[in-house]
């Protein structure tokens, strides 16, 4: 709204509004997947027939929202992966497949697995009977971490609750990529105010 | 000047059924129809192409006054009233103080009678500073001056079930009704806008349809139990039409009111977060919208009803998780009904009359209004040219607040005339100076 209320002529750049979007955090994941997958020869590709799999809060996630439009607009495969009570209620027009089970999603083998931070404050509003059952079907566990292909990329946008959805085994692997993110993350955003604050190079 | 004292000769209008009439008033009642009536000594008013209607009564106000009166005035909200064709306008309790004592309905009233355009009915509340705890002295105001018979805690839902089913067996004492906000507040916890596909895409938390049917269907079957009047407010969804359907199959004493913007507007407009667009109960889906119009259509909704709801600019021109409920809709109302269901075909200036005015003022029980435009009735009459098509801007808006979803919109029709017990408060579609209605016109805070 602000970007078109004519208020301001200044470039704006959604930095995370509520539980909508968050476009920065969308990039820096599309970044750093495609980073791990194609090193060196990263320039210019896209996720063709990548798999992602977020799991989580997707109700409240301006982090799963943002993913699912960029990634999927790059070729990628969605799946999100919750507790009914902790998806949107009607998610018909999101091209995402939707599933209640983690294991199945683990099993199914996919390239990235992302896990969403839970919030404290929702722990005691019954959208789950308490931490250690969101743990047990929810989290990434050492079990669970364990069956994921030698491949396969962890992701999470921080801050993380270790033990919850994920445990410290995971987040500390060499699938991780929790710290690449933060790192991406300062890069990307230099970026994305350089360009918009300069122009982008093909019209200068 | 006492303009009950002028005579109105109101040539060649239609009147709802499509009759053709003179109308002529003349101390505050209707003394003549039929041609050619002699017009001397009368102010003449060529109503050629123009509808005669009863003067509206709206059973669904906010009118601020008492304790914000930064937003509406009983006076600005009279005007803003008159000049959509509104001759009585029922206003509701949700005051600084609340309209939760005699006292204070009384000074509604009065504060009604002193702007002089159009009837003020004050709705008390059902329960204490609308706190939904214990019942108000529901009594002390059905026997005030102000005669309440329209009990409401809108804005809030009287939720306790047991509160509820004692406030609708209690005024049976007096023939009033219960007006309920329909919405169960857990299930709408810090809601902002309907819940659906464009709420989950938005991340706004959602206002889900069955948190308002699930209450009508309590209610109604409440209102069987204990054989009394209920009355539901801004109907929304397409399931609330189906369960009031049921109720009034059943005989259930049942009564419902649907918005001009739920007949009008869907949710689509959310996603611009234009804080104009927000709105208790939010604006639903087409299909939504749909279901109202034929509820309205086959009489399954009794009535319409504005919810005129003025808030000043900082309370909507902010992020909309921050905005204030609601929009002002009187000035709107009868262009906004001729476009949603008058032009689509699925009702006649004849329901037009019945559920903007006569419906209305018998739900409410008030007498000298509502009724049909005979000889010695009172002269409450709107004249309206529905030829008339019009860009609606703020120049349209006569009350202090500005939150109409409708500005830029063109819509149809225009009021022309309004005739409030015979005294004239809107002329060549100009609202009448307070100087110029022979009252008292100086405002006043009791």
């Amino acid at each position: 709204m602000l970007a078109t209320s004519g208020w301001i002529d200044a470039g704006i750049i959604n930095a995370g509004d509520g539980t909508h979007e968050h476009p920065t955090q969308a990039l820096l994941d599309a970044f750093t997947i495609r980073r791990r997958l194609h090193k060196a020869a990263s320039r210019g590709k896209g996720l063709d027939g990548v798999t992602v799999t977020i799991v989580g809060d997707v109700l409240h996630s301006r982090v799963a929202r943002s993913n699912l439009w960029l990634l999927t607009t790059l070729g990628a495969e969605v799946t999100m992966v919750a507790p009914p009570t902790l998806f949107p209620m009607d998610m018909t027009g999101w091209p995402a497949a939707v599933s209640f089970d983690l294991d199945d999603a683990i099993d199914s083998g996919p390239d990235v697995i992302m896990m969403l931070r839970i919030q404290q404050e929702r722990m005691n509003a019954a959208f789950f009977p308490n931490s250690r059952e969101y743990s047990r079907r929810w989290g990434l566990d050492d079990e669970r971490f364990a069956r994921l292909a030698p491949t396969s990329i962890v992701m999470h946008p921080g801050p993380m609750n270790r033990g919850l959805e994920i445990s410290s085994a995971a987040a500390d692997s060499a699938a991780s990529t929790v710290l690449e993110q933060v790192a991406n993350g300062v890069s990307i955003r230099m970026a994305a105010l350089y360009l918009l604050m300069s122009g982008d190079r093909e019209e200068s | 000047m006492d303009n009950t004292a002028t005579r109105y000769l109101i040539r060649n209008a239609s009147l709802a059924d499509g009759t053709r009439t003179d109308l002529l008033l003349f101390g505050g009642r209707i003394q003549e129809l039929g041609t050619a009536l002699s017009h001397a000594g009368a102010t003449v008013i060529d109503a050629d192409g123009l509808i005669a209607l009863p003067g509206l009564v709206d059973l669904h106000t906010h009118l601020r006054e008492p304790g914000y009166e930064q937003s509406e005035t009983i006076l600005t909200g009279s005007q803003a009233a008159a000049v959509g064709g509104f001759t009585s306008v029922f206003a509701m309790a949700n005051t600084s103080p609340v309209q939760d004592t005699a006292g204070v309905v009384e000074q509604v009233l009065a504060l009604g009678e002193r702007a002089g355009y159009v009837t003020v009915q004050p709705i008390g509340a059902v329960t204490l500073g609308l706190a939904g705890e214990r019942l108000a002295e529901l009594g002390a105001m059905a026997t005030s001056r102000a005669r309440v018979r329209v009990f409401s805690d809108d804005g809030f839902c009287v939720s306790d079930p047991l509160l509820m089913r004692r406030a609708l067996e209690y005024v049976k004492a007096f023939d009033g009704v219960i007006a309920q906000h329909s919405q169960d507040p857990r299930l709408t916890e810090k809601a902002q806008m309907n819940e659906g596909a464009l709420s989950s895409e938005l991340g706004l938390a959602g206002w889900p349809a069955v948190a308002e049917e699930s209450i009508i269907a309590r209610d109604v079957l409440l209102a069987e139990h204990v054989g009394s009047r209920l009355h539901v407010c801004h109907v929304s969804t397409a399931g609330a039409v189906d369960v009031i359907r049921w109720a009034k199959a059943r005989g259930i004493n049942v009564t419902a009111e649907a918005t001009p913007h739920h007949l009008l507007l869907t949710e689509d407009l959310v996603r611009g977060y234009d804080a104009r667009y927000k709105v208790n109960p939010p604006l639903r889906r087409r299909e939504d919208v749909d279901a109202l119009r034929a509820g309205l259509a086959d009489g399954t909704i009794d009535i319409v009803a504005t919810d005129h709801a003025p808030h000043p600019v900082e309370s909507k021109d902010c992020e909309w998780d921050a905005a204030a409920n609601g929009m002002v809709g009187l000035e709107s109302a009868l262009s906004v009904v001729q476009a949603s269901v008058v032009d689509t075909g699925l009702l006649d200036w004849r329901d037009v009359s019945r559920v903007l005015s006569a419906a209305p003022a018998r739900i409410g029980r008030l007498a000298s209004q509502g009724r049909a435009l005979e000889v010695g009735a009172p002269a409450n009459v709107t004249l309206y040219d529905p030829a008339a098509s019009r860009e609606f801007g703020r120049d349209k808006l006569a009350g202090k607040s500005t939150n109409s979803p409708y500005l830029a919109m063109t819509l149809p029709g225009r009021v022309v005339a309004v005739f409030h017990r015979g005294t004239a408060t809107v002329l060549d579609g100009v609202l009448r100076a307070p100087a110029e209605l022979g009252g008292r016109e100086e405002p006043h805070h009791g």
